[in-house]
């Protein structure tokens, strides 16, 4: 049967199980549109800027499991995509991402639209694929989806030159993959997990440090099981959050920068550390020569380059979570830890790291809590970067995986709008909450527009405080309150929301807070409110960058002045 | 410290490029590099002649071994290889100075591949630090030009490097003794 490049796309989407696919048409992938009618399956979500496509492929890969797919046109089509395939890559996130490119006899010559999107997207790629040649698209794609989603997933590229979209080709789909130089290691080595399993059931003060792995792998069942049997203490990175239920008597929440000093202090105290799925990333350990000065530490994690890149390691098992897990519980003991779970509670007790102090004001930290008592914890919140995405991990609890959906490895401000809504498209029926900045926001506000015409009912919480808040504290508590270039004005949310017919509500008074949310919920489609918080609130507690637990900030220490209202710097007075 | 890096790759366009920019984001130094067809059809061999300290050429190793195009690749520094280097080395020979050039040439066993009335160019294999010498001891007669292949390396014995089909018990060993 001779097929069209662009069918053959289509087919081998269709085959893979895809349904969604978050894209923006231009020149060089006209005739991969054209196609599209003939696939009714394939469900096109126009974006409206090629950044939101990625993350909105990334969201939605995130909320359901499933690969992520979207499409742009050549040149600033494409890299217009490139923020969102980092973000991505760094949080290891399957999505495919489709360009097109110019014909191949253009390809070389600075034609219009050209780039070189496969070598710019080269270093933040799991791999990427030039197609000059339609025979060896539909192998090309049946190894995109292989490598996007197996081993250690992530983001995968496949340019596709204009004219072998319209070349025809014969069409079947490969039943299996050839690639040599990819055989992830999926089973961990039974001597070391004998090694593991022995240094587990030897130690006194043992910790697990869960990670995205874990959720990654479906290892929620076996962590627990772990956890549970050998009686650790589970602390989670930011991706981690989600994967071991955070009401859970074992849960000490999440660790590093922004995380629960006790959560800090137990690593800090550990003789063993687990860490499962994650990769020791400089926010999770600070200052490394002090991260867990005293303990031995069992990595286990399926890519081998992530052992012992940043910390010394003593039983690397190199494997997929789940299998490693399951072997390794065949060999623990039952324990119980009561000495040490009661040190850890004493810490909890002592540094009640995410009390909210009682205020007349509106405290962020505050919106957050009432978020999560009015969704009873069942919501997916997507997040943006900054102050609002620690006090969103901080502050709502997370009972269930995948639930929190946050840039950790790449930090891009501009996430959180776009990828809640590809969370909602993959997940029409739960509730979706998009927490971001009054900063962030305005980064990919042109998104309103995809989720209106969608009718996609995220209901968006901004947290506004005037200012590009995390770096703001950071002028504060480390450059003698300098505000270079943090103030910042912002359009009249509600104003703009309306333009794009979408409800919405402002808050200024913590009274007006439940009402604002439970109206949201009720409310069927897309909803917006403009939380305006106090705009000098900080997010504690802190191990400012490179430091070490016992620097930890906890309080402000000066009363903290809340500038006015009026001194908001508004679009109008400027 | 110099390490030795043998790596089969596929031949796909780019795959030098995406060693190269690992090598680049990473921040290590390329000594040498050579590139040229294995004995298996669509699979090149190369060897890369890295600067750096274990753990640093660990991780080296580590991310090479993730390019997709990267079938294998395995330090051999400490494994009992054959190195060897091609060079090319035009000298400047005058009627007398030319027959001890070729006296220096004969005791390193190269070869005089071109002469020109003022010039010689000869031809030397070896390993890194034979292919030194000869070039120290050339200077004094004025080198013109010099062209090296970079190394290429090869394991001692019947054993083949980095077979594909059979993945040897020692391989795998290593990998876990090294992570």
């Amino acid at each position: 049967m001779k097929l069209t490049g662009a069918q053959i796309l289509c087919e081998g989407l269709v085959k893979e199980g895809v349904d969604i696919i978050f894209g923006f048409p231009g020149g060089a992938v006209i005739p991969l549109y054209d196609t599209l009618p003939q696939y009714p399956q394939l469900r096109h979500i126009l974006v409206r800027h090629e950044q939101g496509a990625a993350h909105a492929a990334d969201g939605y890969a995130r909320a359901t499991g499933k690969v992520g797919v979207c499409f742009a046109t050549s040149g600033p089509g494409a890299t217009n995509l490139v923020t969102g395939i980092a973000n991505a890559f760094l949080d290891s996130v399957p999505v495919i991402a489709v360009t097109g490119q110019v014909r191949r006899d253009f390809i070389g010559r600075d034609a219009f639209q050209e780039t070189d999107i496969t070598g710019i997207t080269l270093p933040v790629t799991k791999h990427n694929y030039l197609v000059m040649d339609v025979n060896d698209l539909a192998v090309v794609i049946k190894q995109a989806f292989h490598l996007a989603r197996t081993g250690r997933p992530g983001p995968i590229l496949i340019d596709i030159p204009r004219d072998v979209f319209l070349e025809q080709a014969d069409f079947s789909y490969p039943d299996r993959v050839d690639l040599p130089g990819y055989r992830p290691t999926l089973q961990g080595h039974p001597a070391q997990i004998k090694k593991a399993a022995k240094m587990i059931n030897e130690a006194r003060h043992p910790v697990i440090i869960a990670g995205r792995g874990v959720n990654i792998s479906k290892a929620y069942g076996e962590l627990k099981h772990l956890a549970e049997m050998a009686q650790i203490p589970v602390v989670t990175t930011l991706l981690g959050i989600g994967c071991f239920p955070e009401e859970h008597a074992l849960s000490y929440g999440m660790v590093g920068m922004h995380g629960m000093v006790y959560a800090n202090y137990a690593i800090e105290n550990a003789d063993v550390l687990i860490a499962i799925g994650m990769r020791f990333d400089d926010r999770v350990t600070g200052k490394i020569s002090a991260f867990a000065p005293h303990a031995h530490i069992v990595h286990i994690d399926i890519d081998p380059a992530e052992i012992g890149k940043n910390v010394r390691v003593d039983v690397p098992i190199v494997g997929d979570v789940k299998m490693v897990l399951q072997a390794l519980n065949k060999q623990i003991a039952p324990v119980d830890h009561l000495d040490w779970i009661g040190q850890v509670d004493d810490w909890r007790r002592e540094h009640p790291s995410i009390d909210i102090r009682d205020d007349d004001g509106l405290l962020p930290q505050y919106v957050v809590r009432q978020i999560y008592e009015i969704t009873k914890g069942q919501a997916i919140i997507v997040t943006g970067v900054g102050q609002h995405q620690m006090w969103a991990a901080q502050h709502y609890w997370f009972n269930k995986p995948n639930t929190l959906i946050s840039s950790g490895g790449l930090g891009a401000m501009g996430f959180g709008l776009p990828a809640a809504f590809g969370a909602q498209i993959g997940c029409p029926d739960a509730p979706v909450w998009c927490i971001d900045g009054d900063g962030g926001f305005q980064m990919t506000i042109q998104e309103l527009g995809s989720i209106a015409q969608e009718q996609a009912p995220v209901k968006i919480a901004i947290i506004n405080n005037g200012y590009l808040g995390m770096v703001r504290q950071w002028q504060q508590l480390f450059y003698k309150g300098r505000y270079v270039a943090t103030p910042i004005s912002c359009p009249d949310f509600v104003k703009v929301a309306e333009g794009y017919c979408i409800s919405a509500l402002r808050v200024k008074h913590k009274e007006e807070v439940i009402p604002a949310i439970e109206q949201a919920m009720a409310y069927q489609g897309p909803f917006l409110i403009d939380f305006m918080v106090e705009p000098e609130e900080n997010v504690y507690p802190m191990i400012p960058p490179g430091a070490t637990v016992a620097e930890s900030i906890e309080e402000p220490k000066q009363p903290i002045k809340a500038i006015s209202d009026s001194k908001r710097l508004k679009v109008s007075n400027i | 410290m110099k390490h030795t890096l043998v790596a089969l790759v596929e031949d796909k366009p780019g795959v030098l490029t995406r060693m190269a920019s690992l090598f680049r984001r990473r921040g290590f130094n390329i000594e040498s590099i050579a590139v040229g067809h294995s004995e298996l059809p669509n699979l090149s061999r190369m060897t890369i002649v890295v600067n750096g300290t274990a753990s640093i050429l660990e991780q080296v190793r580590k991310q090479l071994g993730k390019v997709v195009n990267v079938v294998k690749v395995a330090d051999v520094t400490d494994d009992n290889i054959t190195v060897r280097e091609l060079a090319l080395i035009k000298v400047k020979a005058t009627s007398s100075t030319r027959s001890e050039i070729i006296e220096i040439a004969d005791i390193f066993r190269a070869n005089i591949v071109d002469v020109a009335s003022d010039s010689l160019t000869i031809e030397i294999t070896g390993d890194e630090d034979k292919v030194d010498s000869l070039l120290n001891l050339l200077r004094s007669f004025g080198v013109k030009e010099v062209a090296r292949t970079g190394c290429i390396a090869m394991l001692r014995g019947s054993t083949s490097q980095l077979p594909v089909e059979q993945k040897p018990s020692k391989t795998r060993k290593e990998r876990y003794n090294l992570l």
